[in-house]
């Protein structure tokens, strides 16, 4: 991260309700410009994370700083009118008593612009969000998708310090959330604010996002961008819930790591120590080669039976038990590459898209 | 680093806001929400929580030394009269709501899931029993079924030459008939409402297991529909228990003793305010025990809440047998409103009602009379003003005791509700002496002005505005007011720019709803009314008392013209149902 003054700093931050802890010592440090996502599974403290970021909500611990000024604390906390945010919610929150334009317009007349700038900037944000057509027409008349532009352009219109979005897509029906996804990161290419996404859909942190936290339980578990969450998961939470995978433990014995049926050179593995102990690896199934024939000498080779198979179209879906043990892997293939239920396969691993979970 | 979408660098107000924010300004916000917090308390406190306190403080305190006593209770209850008048009311209520319920249940199943003819008709004068004044339904009874001179004895007499009429209103079986037929509206709505919410499905799946149509409805519909009922019978024993003005007008010349009626009797000279108190406080509990028991009833899920109004509804096929369903209903409203309604307009266009349907009788003479005498003008405007004023300050209240309620605002949320649905629990008549006991004295005196009747109706109908807030509100997603402020505006803008302008409809439904009842309103005005703040339904009691009829169905007419004007023009703004909703 670069060493500029974060525009948001989330420092220890806790929030319980009554008994119920929603948010526990959280810690995030946001540079301007950026997009960070909060993903995790619902309830898991991510929009009550985004409400306090917001000001709806004030943590019961620890600080929030914008721009290194605290705007939130246990004692006192910058009411959400005064923080030049602007959020757009899960339910978009359009307000069906007044048409597109003065949805949009609302946020500048709190800022006293002036008519003819207001009407210009109006006309602009309509416009790059596609709906200067519909200018005039009431919420009511208006299909989800384009509701939910209503909303981005009301949100971005006002050039907020921070943009919050709550799980803005969920309301929105499959084929409409792919597109969204895609018009949110060109909106940000284009205006780069300082943007706080929530969502539970993997697919829309992954397009959307510089990085993506990790959410669980109250905690961030790991924050990175998509392509390092992916690959090198460092939790074991973080890897199940991003994408399919296998865990295996490997037991660290001198200079080979014992798995359950087989083993690999320990050297191959660079964060893994002789003194390691058990570790456990994420692969995951795309990862991992299926071959006929034994594969050449220096490739991690392990035979194996192919025990169930699936087609989905795209990919194959094996169940392989290497060796002799009772381990089943998951291995996904493409489809010309078709085996039997049966077969007697090869598994190819690639130590370096083997991850060890560290924590 | 982020590229402006006007001028490079401007964004005027979003960087200075945040940036001034650390001071004073973090608590503007909140100061208001307590203000008003604190304003909502003090208004329900004066209305509502001194009145009760100084009704229950008065009955336990010596009328002379002021210590505390339980001897009201005991001049309270000395008297056989007063025991047998608190019986005599429970008996009353409980035939009173056993025939609702015959009258109520055929009519809501047959309108809500047969294909009676008529449903529109029935709907339309159940409606109109609805607004009737349960009062001037009585009155109108004298008319039909006063002894002898009644029309219906009359008519008797006449085709059987019989020398006495056939009934007699002014008997305690009478007044349970012509309570009856005001108070069913009631438990046609409960019912009807539940019934409108079970799908034909769970009848269809008795029939396909081979329950015959009669089984079916016995065994599956009504059960069904069984916690709406009992609501409903509630609602309309505790009505019943607290009403004043049908036993004033039926029970006072048949020399029947209700406990309403003996309440009256402490305030008649010399005046026992202290015994007043303490003969209402059993009133009280039981009403507030009753309420209990309805809350247990209508909370139980599981039964028609779970369908919600999804479900198909196919209407059960009478044959035949609809034409009989449609003569009960017709019988039913006939009675409650289309002979009252012939007799009381005979009466109003005659010079006496007595002589009958003769050119010579007709007369507008009532009507001008009525509109040309000051005193009656008067009364008539008193009403209307009072029950305006009191249905915007019972909007107001209720739309901000809900607003910090819903939203959970402040610390106050529970009390505020409460204290909003506490006058649900309190008899009119005992929240009109528990004004009085807590307001007549100095310093405020307002006996006898018209701010206490404003404010008693107010108190009154409170719960009915309250309800009908809440219920807008629960209806309003708050991201629609998270989104005004994280745009950079107050709460109170979020208020009146977007809260406010969505719940019109539900505004304006609450407003009528209190003035509706409040044009009418007797047992709050009986205790609190002066010579000179006199209202329409005091004015019908003493023309009633006089015997002056013609002016009485006049009057009548007059103030059901004005309601009808009202319910149309309510019609109009929110929407056909807005009278017969369950909310």
């Amino acid at each position: 991260m670069s060493e500029t003054l974060p525009r948001l700093s989330l420092e220890q931050i806790s929030c319980t309700f009554g008994d119920y802890t929603a948010v526990r010592q959280l810690d995030l440090r946001i540079a301007p410009g950026e997009f960070v996502s909060l993903l995790g599974p619902s309830g898991c403290g991510k929009t009550t994370t985004l409400r306090m970021i917001a000001g709806f909500n004030a943590p019961t611990a620890g600080v929030i700083r914008m721009d290194g000024t605290v705007i939130s604390s246990p004692g006192a906390s910058l009411p959400p009118e005064k923080r030049g945010m602007s959020m757009i919610f899960q339910s978009y929150a359009i307000w069906p008593n007044m048409t597109v334009a003065e949805n949009v317009a609302f946020g500048l007349k709190l800022r006293h612009i002036g008519r003819e700038e207001l009407r210009r900037r109006v006309d602009r944000i309509l416009a790059t969000v596609r709906l200067d057509a519909l200018a005039e027409r009431y919420p009511a008349e208006l299909s989800g998708g384009q509701q939910q532009r209503v909303a981005l352009a009301r949100a971005m219109v006002i050039e907020p310090r921070v943009l919050l979005l709550d799980e803005p897509l969920s309301n929105l029906d499959a084929s409409l959330r792919e597109e969204m996804r895609f018009e949110i990161r060109r909106l940000h290419d284009q205006f780069h604010f300082t943007t706080v996404y929530v969502t539970h859909d993997q697919g829309e942190a992954m397009v959307t996002s510089d990085r993506i936290a990790v959410m669980n339980a109250g905690r961030i578990e790991q924050i990175d961008t998509p392509f390092q969450l992916y690959t090198r998961p460092r939790t074991r939470f973080v890897a199940g819930f991003i994408g399919r995978t296998n865990l295996i433990e490997g037991i660290c014995q001198g200079e080979t790591i014992e798995f359950n049926g087989f083993g690999l050179p320990r050297g191959l593995f660079e964060d893994v120590t002789p003194g390691s102990g058990t570790v456990l690896f994420s692969v995951r199934p795309q990862s991992i080669g299926l071959h006929r024939a034994r594969p050449a000498a220096g490739v991690c080779g392990v035979a194996a039976r192919l025990m169930e198979r699936a087609f989905l179209g795209e990919t194959w879906d094996y169940l392989v038990a290497p060796g002799q043990s009772g381990l089943r892997l998951k291995v996904s293939a493409l489809p010309n590459h078709r085996f039997e239920v049966g077969d007697d396969v090869w598994l190819e691993f690639d130590p370096a898209q083997m991850a060890p979970i560290t924590e | 680093m982020t590229r402006s979408l006007a001028e490079p660098g401007v964004g005027p107000g979003v960087g200075s806001v945040a940036g001034r924010g650390r001071g004073r300004a973090i608590w503007r916000g909140l100061d208001l929400t307590k203000i008003i917090s604190a304003a909502a308390l003090l208004a329900l406190l004066f209305l509502v929580a001194t009145p009760v306190g100084s009704l229950v403080i008065s009955s336990l305190r010596s009328t002379d030394t002021g210590a505390f006593t339980l001897e009201n209770y005991v001049i309270a209850y000395w008297n056989w009269s007063d025991i047998q008048a608190l019986g005599n009311s429970l008996l009353y209520a409980v035939e009173v709501t056993v025939l609702s319920a015959v009258f109520a249940v055929p009519l809501a199943w047959g309108v809500s899931r047969t294909d009676m003819p008529g449903k529109g008709l029935i709907q339309v004068l159940t409606l109109g029993a609805f607004i009737t004044p349960p009062y001037l339904g009585a009155i109108a009874w004298i008319l039909l079924a006063g002894p002898n001179a009644g029309w219906l004895n009359r008519a008797w007499m006449a085709v059987t030459g019989a020398e006495h009429g056939l009934v007699n209103i002014y008997t305690f079986s009478g007044m349970v008939v012509v309570t009856a037929l005001y108070a069913f509206p009631y438990m046609f709505v409960f019912t009807s409402d539940a019934l409108d919410r079970v799908s034909s499905e769970m009848e269809e799946a008795a029939s396909i297991l081979g329950s015959g149509g009669m089984r079916t409805i016995f065994r599956i519909t009504l059960p069904l529909v069984l916690p709406a009922i009992i609501g409903g019978a509630i609602v309309v024993f505790l009505d019943t228990v607290a009403l004043f003005g049908t036993p004033a007008i039926i029970a006072l010349p048949a020399r029947i003793k209700v406990m309403t009626l003996q309440l009256w009797q402490f305030f008649e000279f010399p005046v026992r305010a202290e015994a007043a108190a303490a003969y209402a406080i059993p009133l009280v509990l039981v009403t507030a025990a009753l309420f209990a028991v309805q809350r247990v009833v209508l909370g139980r899920k599981g039964y028609i809440a779970l369908t919600g109004k999804g479900g198909v509804r196919r209407p059960t096929v009478l044959g035949p047998w609809r034409w009989v369903m449609f003569a009960y209903a017709l019988f039913v409203v006939g009675l409650a409103v289309l002979l009252p309604y012939a007799a009381l307009a005979q009466a109003a266009f005659s010079k006496a009602w007595g002589l009958g349907f003769h050119w010579a009788n007709l007369t507008f003479g009532n009507f001008s009379a009525l509109l040309a005498d000051p005193a009656s003008r008067e009364t008539i405007l008193h009403s209307f003003t009072y029950s305006a004023a009191s249905a915007c300050f019972a909007v107001v209240l209720a739309l901000a005791a809900a607003y910090l309620v819903s939203r959970r605002l402040g610390r106050f949320t529970k009390v505020l509700t409460a204290l909003c649905m506490a006058p649900l629990v309190i008899p009119g008549i005992v929240l009109a002496i528990g004004f009085y006991s807590a307001w007549s004295p100095p310093p405020l005196a307002l006996y006898g002005t018209a701010t206490i009747l404003v404010l008693g109706f107010t108190a009154r109908f409170l719960p009915i505005a309250y309800v009908n807030c809440m219920a807008g509100l629960r209806s309003l997603n708050p991201e629609m007011e998270d989104a005004v402020r994280i745009l950079g505006g107050s709460r109170t803008l979020a208020v009146t720019r977007v809260v406010v302008p969505l719940l019109k409809k539900s505004l304006v439904g609450s407003w009528l709803l209190v003035f509706i009842p409040a044009t009418r309103e007797l047992s709050v005005a009986i205790f609190l009314v002066a010579a000179h703040t006199r209202v329409i339904a005091m004015m019908m009691l003493d023309l009633s008392e006089n015997g002056s009829f013609e002016t009485l169905a006049a009057l009548g007419f007059v103030l059901l013209l004005a309601t009808i004007l009202i319910v149309m023009v309510g019609y109009r703004l929110v929407g056909r149902d807005f009278m017969l909703r369950r909310s």
